[in-house]
């Protein structure tokens, strides 16, 4: 693992059941496979609707991942755990 | 659809005026306030105009700002494609009267895991309206949504959330939607939004391209059903109602000279009502478009302004055709009452056409206006699609108190003469031009077949085209009629031939009785010379008779004196009868 630094940050509305969820999700995974390399940054749309036009959110939660390249989004709950780390490029695509 | 029913409806549901030309007329007021309206159709049929313009007339004309999220075209390609329609986007989003939000999915770099919802779009189209207090929301194209995500049960159920959600916010809004296969739009987004639905149709006959919209539904109100064109130009949408038709244009009892003397004699001396519609028709080369000319040239004589639409010529041709019989249109070109708008038949459909002419008309305000010639428009259209463009137009006209001349030609058989392109009965007057053909030569005859309230010739009279222009000739009656041509000519040179003849006759026949007087004369003297002589010769006689008597009685009474000597006077008086 190299020294970089996953740039993560997480749309949400409220604390909605889905939000929950997908907050709980994105740390069980960063915590697993991310540990000390990531910063999640969790974005209330309800409190800061002007960032939604920015990284061009328009569902809930999305997942934003600038850094590394390429930029990733991933909506959802993130419930499915290899799509999300397929996603977040942690591992590639299985063949 | 009187306008009693439409202050009626007006109450029960409230209009949004979209301030594009026709639609608001066609509506009765504009789309339904606080609802969301479905704008449907093919791609390239117009939809991002029109929402746009929904958007910027809200603006500008009534004061409503408006938000505009675009899932097709990134904002600055927006601006620029509606730059050459004179929306200015960037001084409408400076005056925060407008907020454009581009909304890019894109596919490649989007991952769903799980449960999710649009609540990211809806804040977002809350903030924008918040930020402008926007009164109008457009959505152009939101199925684009479809294309990004993949979960459709979710997308469905958020775009049906999303319309109420627009609802309660009360905005007037207007969503897009792609034309589908069997449906209105790909994902069938005509199921939620119910309120009002409107489809958007680009046809291609012909090779000849026609805009259409149509009201499917309008939940409420009275609306159009009928297809109508439109026209995209410069000025954005147009849309001409059809049915907006009402007999109830004013009317003029002004007369208006048609430049050509002698026709206005025919015509009660006066010419034309103001305002009435003028139908010439004719076989080819009868002169229609002489006619137009002169009447067009009349009217900018009188300083009103005239629209030529040619469909058959340039302006250069009939300016110089029109120069060949001593009019001079290039003044009245240049002094700006006149103007020319030639276009082939085949530019447009007669939609298109009907559209050019009916803004033309407004930006020029003509008095009067002249198409030479609607059958030209017949390539493009059926006879009754035709006829039904015409009414349109005359309608319009008539309502706008412009005077107009239709040329039509004519072919050569009765059926046609009576039914030119069915116009005829839509036409307050009717010129025929025609052809005489008679004894190895063409002439061309004119008679005026109809025209309303006034009193007109009913005679066919000879119509003289020559480099002084227009002529009716006064009409020539033969001992077979009237006579037209150079057989008139022919009869009016045999009158003079007779005419000097019978002078010529007649001096020799005055010198005949001259002479005949003259034996008479000679012979009454003659027989005076003969009658002098008999009376002289009788006189002679009486004369010498008395001579004689007077002789024999002087001999006798000397006889008597011989004879008796002494007797007296008396007895021989008293003796003589009886010696006698």
């Amino acid at each position: 693992m190299t020294a970089i630094t996953w740039e993560l940050k997480l749309y949400v509305s409220g604390k909605t059941q889905k939000s929950e969820t997908a907050l709980r999700n994105l740390k069980k995974y960063c915590e697993e496979y991310l540990k000390g390399q990531y910063k999640i940054e969790i974005i209330d749309l309800l409190k800061k609707p002007q960032l939604a036009e920015g990284d061009q959110i328009f569902a809930v939660p999305t997942l934003v991942k600038k850094v590394p390249e390429p930029i990733r989004k991933i909506i959802g709950d993130l419930s499915n755990k290899e799509k999300v780390l397929v996603g977040l490029n942690i591992i590639p695509v299985k063949k | 659809m009187a306008s009693k029913t439409k202050y009626k409806k007006k109450e029960l549901l409230k209009k949004c005026p979209t301030g594009i030309a026709g639609l608001d007329e066609v509506t009765e007021g504009g789309l339904p306030k606080g609802r969301p309206t479905l704008i449907c159709g093919e791609a390239g049929c117009g939809k991002t105009l029109f929402s746009l313009e929904f958007i910027v007339k809200g603006a500008v004309e009534f004061n409503e700002p408006g938000v505009f999220m675009a899932f097709e075209e990134k904002t600055e390609e927006l601006s620029t494609n509606v730059a050459s329609l004179g929306f200015d986007l960037n001084k409408l989003i400076a005056e925060k009267k407008l907020k454009l939000d581009y909304v890019h999915i894109d596919r490649s770099e989007i991952e769903e895991t799980g449960e999710y919802d649009l609540d990211g779009l809806f804040i977002r189209l809350d903030y924008a309206i918040n930020s402008i207090g926007a009164k109008r929301v457009v959505l152009d194209t939101i199925e684009n949504l479809f294309i990004g995500l993949s979960n459709k049960a979710i997308l469905r159920a958020e775009l049906r959330r999303l319309f109420e959600w627009l609802k309660n916010k009360g905005v007037t809004a207007v969503i897009t939607g792609e034309k589908g296969d069997g449906q209105l739009t790909r994902e069938g987004l005509e199921e939620y939004v119910s309120d009002c639905v409107i489809l958007l149709d680009h046809r291609v006959e012909n090779q000849i391209s026609t805009r259409r919209l149509r009201i499917v539904k309008y939940r409420g109100s009275v609306h159009g059903t009928n297809e109508y064109p439109f026209l995209i130009d410069e000025d954005g949408i147009s849309i001409l109602p059809v049915t907006s038709l009402t007999l109830e244009s004013k009317v003029s009892s002004q007369r208006i000279s048609t430049g050509v003397r002698s026709l206005d004699e025919m015509l009660g001396g006066k010419g034309f009502y103001r305002g009435s519609s003028i139908l010439v028709s004719g076989t080819a080369g009868t002169g229609k478009t002489s006619i137009a000319a002169y009447f067009g040239n009349e009217c900018c004589n009188r300083n009103e302004r005239c629209l030529f639409f040619a469909f058959e010529e340039s302006p250069e041709q009939i300016i110089r055709n029109m120069r060949s019989i001593g009019l001079n249109l290039e003044q009245h070109l240049k002094s700006g009452c006149l103007k020319f708008h030639a276009s082939r038949p085949t530019l447009h459909g007669l939609e298109m056409h009907l559209l050019v002419m009916y803004k033309m008309i407004r930006e020029f305000k003509p008095k009067t206006v002249i198409i030479d010639p609607i059958t030209n428009l017949i390539t493009v259209g059926t006879v009754s699609e035709l006829k039904s463009m015409l009414v349109r137009l005359i309608d319009f006209l008539q309502k706008e108190q412009i005077t107009v001349m239709f040329t039509a030609l004519s072919l050569n058989n009765a059926v046609n003469e009576q039914t030119d392109e069915g116009v005829s009965s839509l036409v307050d007057a009717w010129l025929m031009v025609r052809d005489i053909e008679y004894n190895g030569e063409r002439n061309r005859g004119m008679y005026i077949m109809k025209s309303r309230g006034m009193k007109h010739s009913n005679q066919v009279r000879e119509f003289v085209i020559s480099s002084e222009g227009i002529k009716l000739v006064e009409v020539f009656l033969g001992p077979e009629g009237v006579l037209i041509g150079s057989a008139r000519e022919a009869q009016k040179l045999m009158e003079e031939t007779g005419l000097a003849l019978k002078t010529h006759s007649h001096s020799s026949k005055e010198r005949e009785i001259e002479r005949k007087n003259k034996i008479l004369e000679a012979q009454i003297e003659a027989l005076r010379f003969e009658f002098d002589s008999v009376k002289e010769e009788l006189n002679r006689s009486a004369v010498e008779e008395e001579l004689k008597r007077e002789i024999i009685q002087k001999n006798r009474s000397k006889m008597l004196r011989l004879r008796q000597g002494d007797m007296t006077e008396k007895k021989s008086n008293h003796l003589k009868p009886r010696t006698k």
